[in-house]
């Protein structure tokens, strides 16, 4: 039983990851470009859905208009900043991204101090129901319910309308998408909002449950990094599947050995890369 | 510019680096004609198409198309004003179905839709569920055709349509070149199929390191046996 809740727990946790973790990998599947500043845009939503429920705003429009503004954000800073790099070698993207994290990083410690801080639960949500013999937070189960709707919208999105067969067709020639009269540099840019949003929207979807701090954009970044590696860059089966596998996992070995948990996803990924370079799902 | 020109170079210039490959290609092509491009492999036909589309810029010289100077364009504002270019390597999205990569290709204003284009092509129509990687090389280049059309062309470049396919399927498209000529669409042809050239085109350009070295309408050309042993090297073939 003690398993169950632990599986449970990690599938809230996997379904957070993928949320995570989708954008990253949608972004590179388009752009070959390796982004950083990922986790960043995790954490700015999570600080940003906190300090509006700080200022007396809703949770539940709070947690939209987070993700919203972070999308804005990024597709700004993509028409602006990293459009400049994408043609250049893959160290310069590094650079810029790693740079464009560090900057946030210190915005947000200059806002909202070094410390960090928690959230509660929204009303409504701050409960617990009792499943047989454990009992659970309402607030997780809203957690897997939300995230599976929207993993279901977002596979809709790309897979069943001419929007995502732009975006798959655009990460596998941008010269025969501009031959059909695409103008690729606004697809890149609403992608790449799209993604960060995503992100934007599993910070804050996470802030009641493990609160904010400034440091948890480099955890995320890392985490969804294993997740996308594991799945397949520019895999979306790929980052449900590894999100959900590394969630239960990493859930799983807080009880059976919590030191070794974050040892135990770095050496999955390990192991993929050796076995299987391209991923669970990655497309040659 | 004559009224009946619907694309028109003037001395083009390309670069590929430093490689000088296009050198000075002055050529035109009127409203409702077929005009071939024909030249040796390396002769500067495939660089053409892709300067006129943008995707290669000339460094030098015009490009006249609708009344607008189009030089410098970015390819896709090129594509817009309705000069599609189908390329050599078809550009076919593998992971998109048929139907998939007809859809994104629709564009307003377009007089062929979806269905206009499966009744010119009734072999896309069988296979539209397929992925667009499981076509054969001939499915692949009638897909890339119907694509351009539903982009709505005014001026259509296609680049080896037939090249490497069977002759039965050769036949097939040759027909449904024509075809689309016949709706009013002018043609550019870059083709090494002398056979399919001749059979379709009203005027014959051939092309020699990077500039213009012949040209001729298609009766003068049929008869120019000489030119076309000395330029093509036909007999070699």
């Amino acid at each position: 039983m003690t398993y169950l809740f632990q599986i449970l727990n990690g599938i809230g946790l996997g379904m957070l990851y993928f949320l995570l973790a989708v954008g990253l990998s949608v972004i590179f599947g388009l752009l070959q470009f390796v982004n950083f500043a990922h986790g960043a845009f995790y954490m700015l939503g999570a600080y940003l859905a906190y300090a509006m429920v700080e200022r007396g705003v809703s949770f539940w429009l709070a947690l939209p208009l987070a993700g919203l503004a972070v999308a804005v954000l990024a597709a700004v800073t993509e028409a602006v900043l990293l459009r400049r790099v994408y043609k250049q070698a893959h160290t310069f993207h590094i650079l810029a991204t790693v740079g464009l994290a560090l900057v946030v990083q210190e915005i947000v410690i200059i806002v909202w101090g070094p410390i960090g801080g928690n959230l509660a639960p929204p009303e409504g949500l701050s409960g617990i129901v009792i499943l047989g013999d454990f009992v659970y937070p309402e607030y997780r189960l809203f957690v897997i319910a939300f995230t599976a709707v929207l993993a279901g919208a977002l596979w809709w999105l790309l897979e069943g309308t001419r929007l995502g067969a732009i975006v798959r067709a655009g990460s596998e020639s941008a010269e025969d998408m501009a031959l059909l009269g695409y103008d690729t540099r606004r697809i890149n840019t609403a992608v790449f909002g799209l993604g960060a949003g995503l992100a934007g929207l599993a910070g804050a979807l996470a802030a009641p449950i493990r609160g904010v701090d400034p440091f948890m954009s480099v955890e995320a970044l890392s985490v969804a990094f294993v997740v996308v590696v594991i799945g397949g860059m520019g895999s979306y089966a790929g980052a449900l599947a590894a999100g959900l596998a590394v969630g239960i996992a990493q859930s799983l070995m807080a009880t059976l050995w919590p030191e070794g948990a974050r040892l135990m996803i770095y050496l999955g990924m390990a192991a993929i890369i050796v076995m299987m370079p391209r991923g669970l799902f990655g497309r040659a | 510019m004559s009224a009946g020109t619907a694309l028109r170079l003037d001395d083009v210039h390309g670069y590929y680096g430093k490689s000088h490959i296009l050198q000075g290609v002055s050529l035109e092509v009127r409203a409702g004609e077929i005009v071939c491009l024909l030249g040796r492999n390396g002769a500067g036909k495939t660089s053409t198409l892709r300067s006129i589309s943008g995707l290669l810029p000339p460094r030098r010289g015009r490009v006249t198309f609708g009344g607008a100077e189009i030089a410098g364009w970015a390819p896709h504002r090129i594509a817009r004003a309705g000069l599609c270019l189908v390329p050599e390597d078809r550009g076919i999205f593998g992971l998109l179905t048929v139907e998939e990569n007809l859809r994104i290709a629709v564009r307003k204003g377009s007089p062929w839709a979806i269905r206009d284009v499966y009744r010119i092509f009734p072999r896309l129509e069988e296979r539209r569920r397929n992925g667009g990687a499981q076509l054969s090389g001939g499915e692949q280049q009638m897909l890339s055709i119907a694509r351009a059309l539903l982009n709505g062309p005014k001026l259509l470049m296609l680049d080896e349509p037939v090249e490497g396919l069977a002759p039965v399927i050769v036949e097939e498209i040759v027909a449904q070149i024509r075809l689309i000529r016949d709706a009013g669409v002018p043609i550019l042809l870059v083709e090494q199929n002398l056979a399919v050239c001749t059979s379709l085109a009203d005027r014959h350009y051939i092309l020699e390191l990077g500039r213009i070295a012949y040209h001729a309408d298609a009766a003068e050309f049929a008869r120019d046996e000489a030119a076309r042993d000395r330029f093509l090297g036909v007999k070699a073939h």
